[in-house]
């Protein structure tokens, strides 16, 4: 009796978890649906999920009557230079952190972690406005700023490193005559990559989501993002949903790729870093 | 300590530490150590610091355009926040959308994270899929759900009218438009708290799970008495992180509700919308960093509660 009870809850509940699945997966479906069906389809009623003809019009239109493709490029510029930063500074300070003792350490660390636990939209507007001052509105420089430096990435290096490199072999280099730049770059580097490649999904990621910074630091279109442009275009073509939806596709396009390239890498260290967009 | 060899230096600077006990070595490292730390601290400084003061200043403050720091007026800003039906309905707002997000996202993937623990062929591939919202961009999906929510057209609609549902305008009607984003933000988030749930169901060592069922408890008996009190830390994680991120809510906010009106209030108003508003359509930057300052303090107070909890369960 009580066995049955279970297997019948049990077909229940894997029943559930394939609707919840179903559910999740279906956003990204109607998106691609909508975005390969011609414009006299998308309108049709009842929808239909699987288009009767099949068109790449919008991904067309898509770059011709918007800069998508200027905007693809700001963003890609973006997202690498802030993922080069932030690998280089988190790396550096997270080695620092993990194995020299210096006078204020403690305080340089707690100062820079307390920092991660102020969300960014609360300081937004005096940011902006030192942005001002350095002439940097509307600007490439402004726009990637914010993205330079993580506290998470400095965190997540500085644990890793503690626990991979040991201070026996930091010592051996340096009996070998090698600087402490040196070691850095020949010893720590070379064993930290996989780390450090982790960080650099994860960064990159992020600053590819990045919506209400580029909003506000930027008036041109030459310097929007993909996620603003897409953005502020489904604003104005409110009734075409095929071009917006091929826009879509295009940029989640990258993301999903290093998702599911590097899909264990990524699900672990976000669930650590307690931080997404 | 000191160092012989060194004593014919004619650097000063390194004089000074070799005579006070600081080996070379560890002057080397010192140099090392400052050379590298001391700009990424300039960075955080100029980007993270200074800005996170300055907002505190600007808050008692009334701008005026080009000078943040114009009037003093004490707690004027906050004082006349309370009095304005603008940030107390951002505040009901966020605060409801917060909870609802927080409790059913939480909820749903304890669920789903309870079903997943068990090793199965289908497991690694459910969680790729409810993953997918997590790490899309929040644009795209906000955009591809406003059209699902579109009144005439819209897929939601269509499958509603299955049950004799008569069409909704979602995003039209505060409450309705509420309620969409809630559920929106919920299919965001339900992966990221289920991997997490899921990490600490899988710490759970398996003794203790053996044990139990060698002592003839139930299904049920093991998850009230073993899963769920050792998941506790790991639910209060999720629940506060879960918190303080619909707190800052502004993205879908954006783009599904500002547009459909046209108009510039939008159907939902959320703190950091409110925020964003004051600060860079109205430019009155104080008032705004006040809004800012009162964001912050119910993170603040969420993240405090979240470290005097975990140090209890310590």
């Amino acid at each position: 009796m009580n066995k049955d009870k279970m297997t019948v809850g049990r077909i229940i509940s894997v029943a559930l978890l394939f609707l919840g699945a179903l559910i999740m997966i279906l956003p990204f479906l109607w998106m691609l649906s909508t975005s390969l069906k011609p414009t006299s389809q998308i309108l049709n009623w009842p929808p239909k999920l699987i288009p009767e003809t099949f068109t790449l019009q919008h991904y067309f239109t898509v770059f011709q009557t918007v800069p998508f493709g200027r905007f693809y490029i700001n963003s890609i510029c973006m997202a690498t230079l802030s993922t080069l930063a932030i690998l280089l500074t988190s790396v550096l300070a997270g080695y620092v952190f993990a194995k020299f003792n210096f006078p204020g350490k403690n305080f340089l660390f707690m100062a820079i972690l307390a920092t991660a636990m102020v969300p960014f939209e609360t300081y937004m507007i005096p940011l902006y406005l030192s942005m001002v001052k350095f002439h940097w509105v509307n600007t490439f420089m402004g726009l990637v700023a914010p993205y330079l430096v993580m506290s998470y990435g400095i965190f997540f290096m500085r644990q890793n490193i503690k626990a991979t490199i040991p201070n026996e072999l930091m010592d051996a280099a340096r009996i070998d005559g090698l600087g402490e730049f040196g070691i850095f770059y020949k010893v720590v580097l070379p064993l930290m990559t996989g780390s450090a490649g982790a960080l650099a999904i994860f960064a990159f990621m992020q600053t590819w989501a990045a919506f209400i910074w580029p909003l506000i630091i930027t008036s041109s279109k030459e310097l929007w993002t993909t996620e603003l442009g897409l953005g502020m275009f489904q604003f104005r073509f409110s009734v075409d949903m095929g071009p917006i939806n091929a826009g879509s596709i295009i940029s989640i396009f990258p993301v999903l790729l290093v998702f599911l390239f590097f899909r264990r890498n990524i699900m672990s260290s976000m669930t650590l870093s307690g931080m997404k967009d | 300590m000191r160092n012989k060899n060194s004593l014919g230096s004619s650097n000063w600077l390194e004089n000074f530490f070799l005579t006070r006990g600081v080996s070379r070595n560890k002057l080397k490292q010192y140099i090392f150590v400052y050379v590298s730390i001391l700009p990424i601290f300039c960075i955080y400084l100029v980007l993270r610091i200074f800005p996170i003061v300055s907002n505190f200043v600007y808050s008692f403050f009334r701008a005026e355009i080009g000078n943040p720091t114009a009037h003093f007026v004490g707690f004027q800003n906050f004082i006349d926040l309370f009095r304005d039906q603008l940030f107390l309905l951002s505040l009901k707002n966020t605060t409801i959308f917060a909870l609802f997000v927080t409790f059913f996202s939480v909820i749903i993937s304890l669920g789903v994270a309870l079903l997943l623990s068990r090793k199965t062929k289908y497991g690694p591939f459910m969680e790729t899929i409810y993953f997918l919202p997590v790490i899309t961009p929040m644009v795209p999906v906000a955009v591809v759900w406003k059209w699902i929510y579109d009144p005439t057209y819209g897929l939601l609609n269509y499958i509603l009218s299955f049950f004799n549902i008569d069409s909704v305008a979602w995003l039209v009607y505060p409450k309705t438009a509420l309620i969409a984003i809630i559920i929106m933000s919920i299919w965001k988030v339900v992966g990221y708290n289920m991997i997490i749930l899921l990490v600490g169901i899988r710490d759970i060592p398996e003794i203790y799970l053996e044990a139990a069922q060698i002592d003839g408890a139930t299904r049920t008996q093991v998850l009230h008495r073993i899963i769920m009190p050792l998941l506790r830390p790991i639910m209060l994680f999720v629940f506060v992180i879960s918190t303080i991120n619909s707190y800052n809510v502004f993205t879908q906010v954006f783009i599904m509700t500002t547009g459909s009106q046209g108009a510039p209030a939008g159907a939902v108003r959320t703190l950091v919308y409110d925020i964003y508003e004051n600060g860079f359509r109205y430019f009155k930057t104080g008032y705004a960093a006040s809004e800012a300052i009162i964001l912050f303090l119910i993170i603040l107070a969420l993240t405090v509660l979240q470290f005097r909890v975990s140090k209890e369960e310590d």
